[in-house]
């Protein structure tokens, strides 16, 4: 690739990013109403995001080879008991990722 | 007026930190994928910049070691990213009124800054615009550094981090158990989780997430009545 094509490849690929963050905001402007439906979707969708970004996040993870998701599976355990003990969000995140650096580091 | 930026500063910060461990981590080793693939440390720094999207960033390295392929770039950077299009229908009513700094948070609204901002519940008198500018901008700083620093080592750093990435696994949890917590109902949780996984286990990694959305969206709308009922909604 000559330099001018690797510029047009990067600006496509942010260009391509922009429309999906700002495709909604163009159409449903703030002076319009916003149609119902989309305010709906706009209250019901967040928490089936935060499920959809967890999965995401495990995408690749294999059940069938490897640590089979052990890994994952124990310390996704910690993180919702730290959090459901204390309800502090940084000590639930740093818990769950240290026990889960110990955990590949180490065992599996 | 300095004291409100003061103090929406000091409510985001600690809100990044997840973020900043995940993203120096992610960042460093992209830095260091784009210079060992023969890249300068501006590639990965302009790109961090631009796209601010980590997934595509990565692809989009493997894109420019490729041919040149102007349509299939922009379609397969469309799939990948389709995801914000929900996270802008979700925020379409908290960022109303936020002048100025609108246009940036939508620019700079990947999947961490959108999560923080979307479930954070700002304490009163702590200002809305300017807490999840802050956010964002914590957020994109943290990336751009981590992308910039890891092209500017390449592989002289070795450092035994294995399993650092999952930062942002255990963020996204904490995140989704909190909203469940609260919710009046978790039909709409149950939705996100098993449309996922099904479509997972259907289409694989590679190309889940265009199924996913799809599902959800059909999900949510069939189950518009019962959720309204149970939220208890007006409309």
């Amino acid at each position: 690739m000559t330099l001018t094509q690797q510029i047009i490849t990067v600006a496509l690929c942010a260009i391509a990013t922009m429309a999906t963050r700002f495709i909604p905001f163009l159409l449903f402007t703030p002076d319009k109403p916003t149609p119902k439906y989309i305010q709906y979707l706009g209250r019901a969708l967040p928490s089936a995001i935060f499920g959809m970004l967890v999965i995401y996040c495990l995408k690749d993870v294999s059940l069938f080879s490897g640590s089979r998701g052990a890994p994952e599976a124990i310390a996704i355990a910690v993180v919702v008991l730290l959090h459901l003990w204390r309800r502090n969000m940084l000590l639930s995140i740093a818990g769950g990722t240290v026990c889960y650096m110990v955990l590949v580091q180490t065992i599996f | 007026m300095e004291s409100k930026k003061l103090k929406a500063l000091k409510c985001a910060f600690p809100k990044t930190v997840p973020i900043f461990a995940g993203f120096w981590f992610l960042g460093i080793s992209y830095g260091i994928m784009m210079r060992t693939q023969g890249f300068s440390f501006l590639y990965p720094t302009l790109m961090a910049i631009t796209i601010f999207g980590g997934s595509l960033e990565f692809v989009a390295a493997s894109m420019l070691l490729g041919a040149f392929a102007p349509l299939q770039t922009l379609l397969v950077s469309f799939m990948i990213q389709a995801r914000h299009l929900f996270y802008g229908i979700a925020m379409l009513e908290k960022y109303k009124g936020t002048g100025w700094k609108k246009p940036y948070l939508i620019y700079a609204m990947c999947d961490e800054s959108f999560s923080i901002n979307c479930s954070t519940e700002i304490p009163p008198g702590v200002d809305k615009g300017w807490f999840m500018f802050f956010v964002s901008l914590l957020n994109q700083i943290y990336w751009v550094s981590g992308a910039m620093i890891g092209g500017l080592l390449g592989s002289l750093v070795k450092f035994d981090t294995e399993g650092l990435s999952f930062v942002m696994t255990a963020m996204f949890v904490v995140i989704f158990l909190d909203s469940f917590l609260k919710e009046k109902q978790h039909i709409s949780s149950f939705i996100g989780i098993g449309a996922s996984v099904i479509c997972l286990l259907i289409f694989g990694s590679e190309s889940f997430m265009i199924p996913t959305m799809v599902c959800i969206t059909v999900l949510l709308t069939l189950s518009r009545r019962q959720i309204e009922k149970r939220e208890g909604d007006e409309t």
